[in-house]
């Protein structure tokens, strides 16, 4: 499917989807977090769509919006088609619910982007630290992440 | 009333998955991190009944050196070094795909040389991941000499690198905007001799492993991943086309100069242990088939298009590009802010997604084949920790 | 006080002539026969494959080529790749399981000082000779076969003046076995040869003497 065209049918089947124009290079769109699951079952189950790879998923630690940005990076192995979702949590309080239901990869993205950013997933089946220790303090990826054994070049 | 008549086959192997015959009592083992057969610093939590796998439970983290923090710290040439260090066997793609976002991002034009000699090089780096893989799954089965067949070969590879880029193993050399140095002058001559050296091995490497008894039974029906399952898990590269997608980026969405080669997508049915082996026998094949298309028409051109000096400052906004390594799907993720240091800098590496389906396939298998699967996986630990 | 006179010092050949050559004899069989533990955590551990499996560099030419599979078997701990902190704890319970006497050759820039993942890394070691006490550093990133083998020429020197019976307790200060600048391959080839000729103790039975043998170096 064509970007637009894409852009549009998603628009038109998840109407809280909000079309990021700037400052991406493939089709990209927002969703509010509470529409996360429902919208990710939609992309996933939808014919038109079927998006059935989650590529990658991460965070982008917005911190002077007091944000994480979680980004989505979705494909489709029968129409070859991209999809970039991005999802923004409130930094202090950052709890999202989980799509690994949906994408079962999603389960150790998710873990991931946890034990690097410290974003909750509600619904996860198993919300461990993945690379770090389960005893580390902090989550080192966030932009605020002092520790006393790092070496910096400022 | 009839009495069914069992074998000794029925006692001694249960269907995966079925409860063994004899009740043992469950346990817990621990393989890794230090163990020979998970090349490297895997740590696999085996919850198992007798030799019976019943749980993988993998962990991660042993040599987790967080280079995305280092990466949110430093230039856009200076990522480049970084990642060579992922996916060590995969280091000249690993530096294209970063080369490759940087570029579209920051608007820097490549031309036609550049793009040939980095589609040669990659698929020279792909020979040479996989004959090294051809080698390591070899040992893993039990046999010594296809290590010492896949290493000798391996070899002169790495020599045809060494020449051009002076490095063997962590390159350095895609840059963005061109390469490091333009090739050596023995390059084209030397890159003919091994393809016609490395033919005839990939027959022999057929006739010594592929048509051997033992191997085929330790690898043929062994550790299925389904084409639904494989998609779900988000595994890419040989390990997905052997479930039967055909999902390879350099067909789908050609880079480099791939779009004006022939070949074909290895592509398996059954997605067992042996399709996954024989789709990487067949991938060498198809490389060995572009690098000859290539390596004569190499035109003539600069190797570097910018100045290297001059700082790399791409415009606001959120970059992912990706392509095929010799594992599957790397995919470079890339938020600028303007500066000339990427802001987040996030790498989505193949092998992350292809451990995750050791857990689902190992099930039910003894630990001599939970060996053989994670072999047939190929996976590189540094890649998955980052 | 007149004991510790006549008392002949630990390694004096003149005073104590059969103990010293029993301590060559030890100290020969010993460089010649270390065992690898298979050790490799990253990149590095690639060039010590090609290095210790591989055909083209032959590492049995230093009597090198077991590579064992664990500590309990092995006593050259040959670490090869980025030590981080998860990992630190279990290098340091490989080493202790090694038996002695037991000899570290640390491969790459990682080992020596964290290498490229010095600074902004929150995990990664500089170095790791805090862990495990180290006795020849081969720089490189990873090192060639040869820079290993560099290494462990340098380890079996070092082996040959080290911890004896005669010595015991003794210990040099870690060793950096790099090729020195403004050298050509034949002039290290020159001088590799050399260097072994001097450190061979054993000359050939049917042609050399056989108190060559016994006064060593």
């Amino acid at each position: 499917m064509e970007k637009a065209a894409l852009l549009e049918t998603i628009t038109a089947l998840i109407p809280n989807a909000k079309v990021i124009e700037e400052g991406v290079d493939r089709p990209a769109i927002e969703l509010p977090p509470a529409h996360l699951p429902e919208a990710a079952k939609l992309l996933h189950d939808t014919d038109d769509f079927a998006f059935d790879m989650l590529c990658a998923h991460t965070a982008i630690d917005r911190i002077d919006d007091g944000k994480f940005e979680l980004i989505y990076q979705l494909y489709s192995t029968k129409f070859h088609h991209y999809l970039m979702l991005s999802v923004k949590v409130d930094r202090e309080h950052p709890v999202v619910p989980s799509v690994s239901s949906v994408w079962r990869i999603a389960q150790w993205h998710e873990r991931e982007v946890y034990d690097l950013f410290g974003v909750l997933y509600d619904n996860h089946p198993d919300l461990r630290r993945l690379f770090l220790e389960d005893d580390w303090q902090g989550h080192p990826l966030r932009k605020d992440y002092r520790d006393d054994f790092m070496l910096t070049m400022e | 009333m009839s009495v069914k008549v069992k074998t000794l086959d029925d006692l001694t192997l249960p269907p995966p998955g079925a409860d063994s015959p004899l009740s043992t009592q469950e346990y817990f083992i621990n393989m890794g991190p230090q163990h020979p057969a998970t090349h490297g610093v895997l740590r696999l939590l085996l919850r198992l009944d007798g030799e019976n796998v019943r749980e993988v439970i993998p962990v991660l983290g042993y040599i987790h050196r967080g280079i995305e923090k280092i990466g949110e710290n430093s230039s856009y040439r200076q990522t480049i070094h970084l990642v060579d260090r992922l996916d060590y066997l995969s280091a000249l793609m690993n530096n294209w795909v970063v080369s490759m976002v940087v570029e579209r991002a920051a608007g820097i034009e490549t031309n036609d040389r550049i793009e040939y000699i980095r589609t040669i090089m990659a698929e020279l780096q792909r020979l040479q991941s996989h004959t090294l893989w051809w080698g390591v799954i070899g040992m893993d089965l039990g046999a010594f000499t296809p290590f010492l067949y896949g290493f000798r070969d391996r070899e002169y590879a790495t020599d045809i690198f060494e020449e051009t880029i002076g490095a063997r193993l962590t390159m350095n050399y895609i840059q963005p905007g061109g390469l490091m140095n333009d090739i050596h002058p023995n390059f084209v001559k030397r890159t003919k001799e091994f393809l016609e050296y490395l033919k005839p091995k990939i027959d022999e490497y057929d006739e010594l492993v592929s048509g051997n008894a033992i191997i085929q039974k330790r690898l043929v029906n062994i550790g299925i991943l389904s084409a639904e399952d494989a998609i779900s898990f988000g595994t890419t590269g040989p390990v997905l086309r052997a479930s039967g997608v055909p999902y390879d980026l350099r067909k789908i969405e050609p880079y480099g100069v791939y779009g004006k080669v022939e070949f074909d997508v290895a592509v398996g049915q059954a997605g067992d242990s042996w399709d996954r082996y024989i789709v990487r026998v067949m991938e060498m094949r198809e490389s060995v088939k572009i690098i000859e298309q290539l390596i004569d028409n190499i035109p003539e051109g600069d190797y570097m298009t910018v100045k290297v000096a001059k700082a790399i400052k791409p415009p606001e906004g959120r970059y992912y590009g990706h392509l095929e390594t010799a594992r599957g799907v790397i995919g470079c993720f890339i938020v600028s802010d303007g500066k000339d240091k990427p802001y987040r800098f996030h790498l989505r590496t193949p092998n992350f997604n292809n451990l995750w389906c050791l857990t689902k396939i190992a099930k039910g298998w003894k630990i001599a084949d939970l060996v053989a699967i994670a072999s047939s996986l190929d996976i590189v630990i540094p890649d998955i920790d980052r | 006080m007149g004991i510790e006179q006549t008392a002949p010092a630990p390694g004096d050949s003149n005073s104590n002539f059969l103990l010293t050559t029993l301590d060559d004899v030890v100290s020969w069989a010993r460089k010649n026969s270390l065992w690898p533990l298979t050790f490799g955590t990253s990149c590095c551990a690639i060039e010590m494959m090609m290095a210790t499996g591989a055909s083209r560099h032959d590492i049995s030419r230093f009597g090198a080529e077991v590579v064992r599979a664990t500590p309990r078997q092995a006593d050259l701990l040959i670490v090869a790749g980025t030590i981080v902190k998860r990992m630190a704890p279990v290098l340091r319970r490989l080493y202790e399981q090694m038996a002695e006497p037991r000899y570290v050759i640390a491969t790459g820039s990682c080992t020596i000082s964290g290498g490229p993942f010095i600074y902004h890394s929150y995990t990664t070691l500089r170095g790791i000779s805090d862990v495990v006490p180290v006795d020849v550093f081969v720089p490189g990133c990873p090192p060639r076969p040869e820079a290993l083998f560099y290494g462990i020429l340098t380890l079996q020197k070092l082996i040959q003046e080290e911890e004896t019976i005669g010595k015991p307790g003794y210990r040099r200060k870690p060793v950096t076995a790099a090729l020195p600048p403004n050298m050509s391959i034949d002039e290290i080839k020159e001088e590799m040869a050399k260097l072994l000729e001097q450190q061979a103790i054993v000359k050939d039975p049917l042609k050399g003497d056989s108190t060559e043998f016994m006064r060593g170096r």
